[in-house]
C-alpha cells in the first residue's frame, strides 16, 4: 500500500515496519521470523477491527481509494478474448466508460464499466470516470449490440457521477442518461451490475438498471455525493461526515432496503489490499448470479428486471 | 403636539399606505417588475403581458386551461412509505413534509388527472414546484408509474409536465431509483402504442431531466424554462467559468436538438390537440 487513509495511520505504520522486517529477513541478515509473525498478527487484528467498524464516511474514503481495482483490472482478469469497442457513432469516444466484447468464464458477453484511471495521465484520459453524453450513448449502443446477439451484459460501476460541464450540457447529458435507462429497460438480455467503488448518482444508475445488482462490501451507492448533499442541505461541505451517515449509502444499508441483491465480502483491509482476491470473488459471484438467468427467455428476463425496480420501496421497509 | 405628529407622520403613513397593495389584486412580474392586474394575470395564464415572462401558474389553474371545458378528474395515487431513511439535516425531513403538505394541501409534488383535450383522452402527470422544489421521491415516482398505468388502461395519451429541481435528496437512494422506475412507466405507454408527450416547465433538472422528462415522443418546452442535468450554480463552482447567456434555457435546448418546440403557455393546449389529432386519430 502506498496510500494510507487518515484513519489507517497506525495500520500504515505497522505495515511499513512489517515490510522492513521482511526485507531484512529476505536478505538473511537475522532470523526474525517470530518477530515478523508477531507484527503480522498485530496488523491483521488491527485491520480486522478497523474494517469491521468503518463509519459511513470511512467507507466513502475506502470506496474512493486510488489503489482499489478498477473496471480495467476486472476486465483484464475476468474477461478473455476481450475486444474493446469505442465511440458513440454520433460525436466522440468517451473513455470514462470502457467496454467491449469478450468471454466471461467461457460465456460470450458484452462488458462495460466506468474507468477512473490509475495515474494522472490516465485519469485525464478517462476523465476520472465521469462520462459525458458520448459515454452513455456508447453504453447504450453496446447494450443494443448485446440485445441483438443475445449476450448478457456485465457492468462495473465506479463513478463520482456524470461529468459536469458546458460541453456535456450542450450535447444533452440528461437525454443521454435517460436514453441509456430506456435501453436498459428495453433489452431482452440479462444485465448484471457490480458496484466496485463509488456509485455516484445518475452517472451510476445509467449502468445499474440491472437484473442483479451487487456491491462490494465497502463500496457506496447514493443519489449525490456526501459533499454535495452537505453543501445543499447543510449549506457547507464540512458536514460531509454527517451527510454520509444520513444518506445510508453503505452496501449494508442498501441490502437491507432491498435496493441491491448481494454484498460481495472484501478481503481483510479492503479490496485495495489484495486486488486478485476480490476480483476472484467478484468473478465467482457473477458466475453464480448469471447462471439461472441464462436459461430464461429474454422477455422473462426483461420483465423480471422491470418488476424488481417497480417493487422497490413498496414493501419490506419499516 | 408638534408639527411632526400632526403633519409629517400622517403624510408618511399615507405614503406607506399607498404601497400597501392587496395581495390578490396586483402582482409584480418577477422578471420586468411591472405591475399586473390579477384578472389580467389569470386570463393570460400567469404570463406577463408586458414582457412575456412565464411565471409559475397554480397547478389546478394549469389543469383547467389544458383540459376540455376545464374539466378533469384527479387520479388517486397510492400511498407510499414516508421518510424511508428517517432523514435529518438541519430539520427533520418528516417535518419538512408536514409543512409542505400544510402549505400546498396536497400529499406530495405530483398531481395526476385524466380527461380530454380536443376530445382525445389524456392522462396528465404534473409537478408542483412549490412542494419541496418539485423534487422526485417515492411518492412522485409512484405517481408517474400510476399515471402511465392509467393511460394504458384508458388507452390515453400520457403527458408529463415536470417542474423540478431533480431528486429529493432526503429520500437518498430511493429517489435515485425513481429514475429507472419512471422510465419503465414511459416504456409501458410507448409499448402500448400510445403517445408520450412532455411539457418541460421551469425548471426541469437533474434526475428528473435525466429520466422520463427527456424521453417524450414529442417534447414541448415553455419559453424561458431552464432544462438540463447539472444546475448552473454547481457548474460554475466546478468549472469556475462564466456560463453563456441563455445557457440551458428552452431556446438553447431547441437549438441543441433536445426539444421539438418552444411554445408559449397559452398556445400549448392547441398544440397538444394538433399533435394528438395526428398521433391518435384512426385513419
Amino acid at each position: 500500500m502506498t496510500v494510507t487513509l487518515d484513519f489507517e495511520k497506525s495500520i500504515g505504520e505497522l505495515e511499513s515496519k512489517l515490510a522492513e522486517l521482511r526485507h531484512m529477513a529476505s536478505t538473511g541478515e537475522m532470523d526474525i521470523a517470530s518477530e515478523v509473525k508477531r507484527l503480522q498478527d498485530k496488523t491483521e487484528k488491527l485491520l480486522a477491527k478497523t474494517y469491521k467498524t468503518l463509519t459511513p464516511w470511512q467507507k466513502v474514503q475506502v470506496a474512493r481509494h486510488p489503489e482499489r481495482p478498477h473496471t480495467g483490472n476486472y476486465i483484464d482478469a475476468l474477461i478473455t478474448d476481450f475486444t474493446p469497442l469505442a465511440g458513440d457513432r454520433t460525436f466522440a469516444e468517451d473513455a470514462a466508460i470502457v467496454g467491449g466484447l469478450g468471454r466471461f468464464r467461457g460465456q460470450p458477453v458484452v462488458v462495460m464499466g466506468h474507468e477512473k484511471g490509475r495515474d494522472t495521465d490516465l485519469r485525464i484520459k478517462h476523465n476520472f470516470g465521469m462520462p459525458r453524453p458520448e459515454g452513455y450513448r456508447k453504453a447504450a449502443r453496446l447494450m443494443q449490440l448485446a440485445d441483438r446477439f443475445k449476450l448478457p451484459v456485465i457492468t462495473f460501476v465506479d463513478t463520482a457521477g456524470a461529468h459536469p460541464g458546458i460541453d456535456a450540457e450542450e450535447r444533452g447529458q440528461s437525454e443521454a442518461l435517460a436514453r441509456c435507462l430506456e435501453i436498459s429497460a428495453a433489452v431482452n438480455v440479462p444485465i448484471l451490475t457490480t458496484i466496485i467503488g463509488e456509485g455516484g448518482s445518475g452517472g451510476a444508475i445509467a449502468l445499474a438498471f440491472a437484473n442483479v445488482v451487487m456491491m462490494l462490501e465497502h463500496s457506496i451507492y447514493s443519489v449525490i455525493s456526501p459533499e454535495g448533499c452537505a453543501s445543499i442541505l447543510w449549506r457547507t461541505r464540512d458536514k460531509k461526515e454527517e451527510a454520509a451517515i444520513a444518506q445510508k449509502l453503505t452496501a449494508q444499508d442498501l441490502k437491507q432496503f432491498g435496493i441491491i441483491d448481494r454484498i460481495i465480502p472484501e478481503p481483510l483491509g479492503g479490496a485495495q489490499r489484495s486486488p486478485a482476491t476480490i476480483i476472484q470473488s467478484v468473478g465467482d459471484a457473477l458466475e453464480k448470479a448469471l447462471k439461472p438467468l441464462l436459461s430464461l427467455d429474454g422477455k422473462v428476463v426483461r420483465s423480471q428486471r422491470r418488476a424488481k425496480f417497480l417493487a422497490m420501496g413498496r414493501s419490506g421497509l419499516a | 403636539m408638534s408639527w411632526f405628529t400632526t403633519f409629517v407622520r400622517p403624510r408618511i403613513n399615507a405614503l406607506m399606505r399607498k404601497q400597501e397593495i392587496p395581495d390578490d389584486l396586483w402582482h409584480k412580474c418577477s422578471s420586468c417588475e411591472q405591475m399586473i392586474y390579477h384578472k389580467d394575470l389569470v386570463s393570460h395564464q400567469y404570463v406577463c403581458r408586458h414582457c412575456g415572462h412565464h411565471m409559475r401558474i397554480p397547478l389546478k389553474m394549469r389543469f383547467e386551461t389544458l383540459f376540455d371545458a376545464g374539466s378533469y378528474t384527479r387520479v388517486p395515487l397510492p400511498k407510499v412509505l414516508l421518510d424511508p431513511l428517517k432523514f435529518k439535516d438541519s430539520k427533520k425531513y418528516a417535518d419538512r413534509l408536514k409543512v409542505a403538505r400544510l402549505e400546498t394541501k396536497e400529499e406530495d409534488a405530483i398531481l395526476v388527472a385524466e380527461g380530454y383535450m380536443g376530445g382525445y383522452p389524456v392522462v396528465l402527470a404534473a409537478f408542483d414546484f412549490s412542494f419541496i422544489g418539485g423534487s422526485m421521491g417515492m411518492a412522485v415516482g409512484e405517481g408517474l408509474v400510476r399515471a402511465a398505468e392509467r393511460a394504458c388502461e384508458l388507452k390515453s395519451a400520457y403527458i408529463t409536465l415536470p417542474s423540478s429541481g431533480g431528486a429529493r435528496m432526503q429520500e437518498g437512494i430511493f429517489s435515485l431509483m425513481q429514475m429507472p422506475r419512471s422510465v419503465i412507466a414511459v416504456e409501458q405507454v410507448k409499448e402500448a402504442g400510445l403517445p408520450y408527450i412532455t411539457i418541460l416547465v421551469n425548471p426541469t433538472m437533474g434526475g428528473v431531466a435525466a429520466s422520463f422528462a427527456m424521453l417524450g415522443d414529442i417534447a414541448i418546452a415553455e419559453p424561458g424554462a431552464i432544462i438540463g442535468f447539472t444546475g448552473a450554480r454547481v457548474l460554475q463552482e466546478t468549472i469556475r467559468q462564466e456560463l453563456p447567456p441563455g445557457f440551458q434555457e428552452a431556446n438553447f435546448q431547441l437549438a441543441h436538438g433536445m426539444v421539438d418546440m418552444v411554445t408559449p403557455r397559452e398556445d400549448i393546449r392547441q398544440k397538444l390537440i394538433d399533435i394528438l389529432g395526428v398521433l391518435m386519430s384512426k385513419k
